[in-house]
């Protein structure tokens, strides 16, 4: 049987794999890939933890929360991502500085 | 090792490579396909933690739903990025990298040291649920609980996430819409 650890073990680097995407990417895109891999991570903890909840069953519940509320928000970040390409030509956010005037 | 564990570190192996890989790759659309075989073997291990339906749902909405919009939005954001991704020096390991990779390694160390320090067989709530035998087995059948606790007890937060998916479908549409006057 696996333990709980190994699962969470797992999270935790597919999370550093995240923050490493997130931080260091210069193309928004990526940035959102990373944003996911984390989200995927706490999604994977939950699942992993929720093995001890049978009755009310809250681990798998969330997670399954979890995976819709990442749908919609990348829906939204998406629309932001081909607004900003469509007003500056770019999505480096490194050389998105200005305002709107 | 039985097969159950075969599989499970087969499946971390996959994650954790293709990760890697999505990271490290300079062409974003072959790290864009990558992401693919991550959030797959994700579900893999999504079915050896005993949530099947989890795992069917993360293969419809991630692979099937976000991961295409995240490709029209590539194409739909023009080539130049392509071009400029391309250009620029982008080795794994350059000193422009090195702060994210020292953030990323401190995480990895934090997290794995509280998940060991964690001691996760003796905790008290998990020993409460050996005990009262609320751990799930894997020839438990989840989806009609599931189904059933989703409209009894989570009434109230998925009533919420309807809204919320409501208002982001409007906000999208509304953010993409072409340019109008005013």
């Amino acid at each position: 049987m696996i333990t709980l650890t190994d699962f969470l073990l797992v999270g935790a680097g597919l999370f550093s794999i995240g923050i490493y995407m997130l931080v260091s990417k210069s193309n928004l895109i990526q940035i959102l890939i990373g944003v996911e891999l984390m989200l995927n991570a706490a999604i994977l903890n939950l699942v992993a933890l929720g093995r001890y909840d049978r009755y009310n069953n809250g681990g798998q519940m969330f997670a399954l929360f979890a995976i819709v509320l990442a749908a919609a928000t990348t829906a939204v970040a998406l629309a932001i991502i081909l607004n900003v390409y469509k007003r500056y030509r770019t999505i480096d956010p490194g050389k998105i500085d200005g305002l709107k005037d | 090792m039985t097969l159950v564990q075969a599989l499970f570190y087969l499946m971390t192996f996959v994650a954790l490579g293709s990760a890697v890989f999505v990271a490290a790759t300079k062409n974003l659309v072959r790290s864009i396909f990558m992401f693919f075989i991550t959030l797959m073997a994700i579900a893999g291990l999504y079915v050896l933690a005993l949530a099947d339906f989890v795992a069917i749902t993360q293969i419809v909405i991630y692979v099937g739903g976000i991961l295409v919009l995240i490709l029209f939005a590539f194409m739909l954001s023009g080539r130049e990025n392509l071009n400029y991704i391309s250009a620029i020096e982008n080795k794994f390991i350059s000193i422009r990298k090195l702060p994210a990779l020292l953030l990323a390694a401190l995480f990895l160390i934090g997290l794995i040291n509280v998940v060991v320090k964690m001691d996760t067989g003796n905790l008290e709530w998990v020993k409460v649920s050996l005990d009262q035998k609320n751990n799930i087995l894997p020839n438990t059948a989840m989806t009609e609980n599931i189904g059933v606790n989703l409209m009894t007890h989570y009434l109230l937060p998925f009533e919420a996430m309807s809204i919320l998916l409501m208002v982001a479908l409007i906000g999208a549409a509304h953010l993409s819409r072409k340019e109008a006057a005013g």
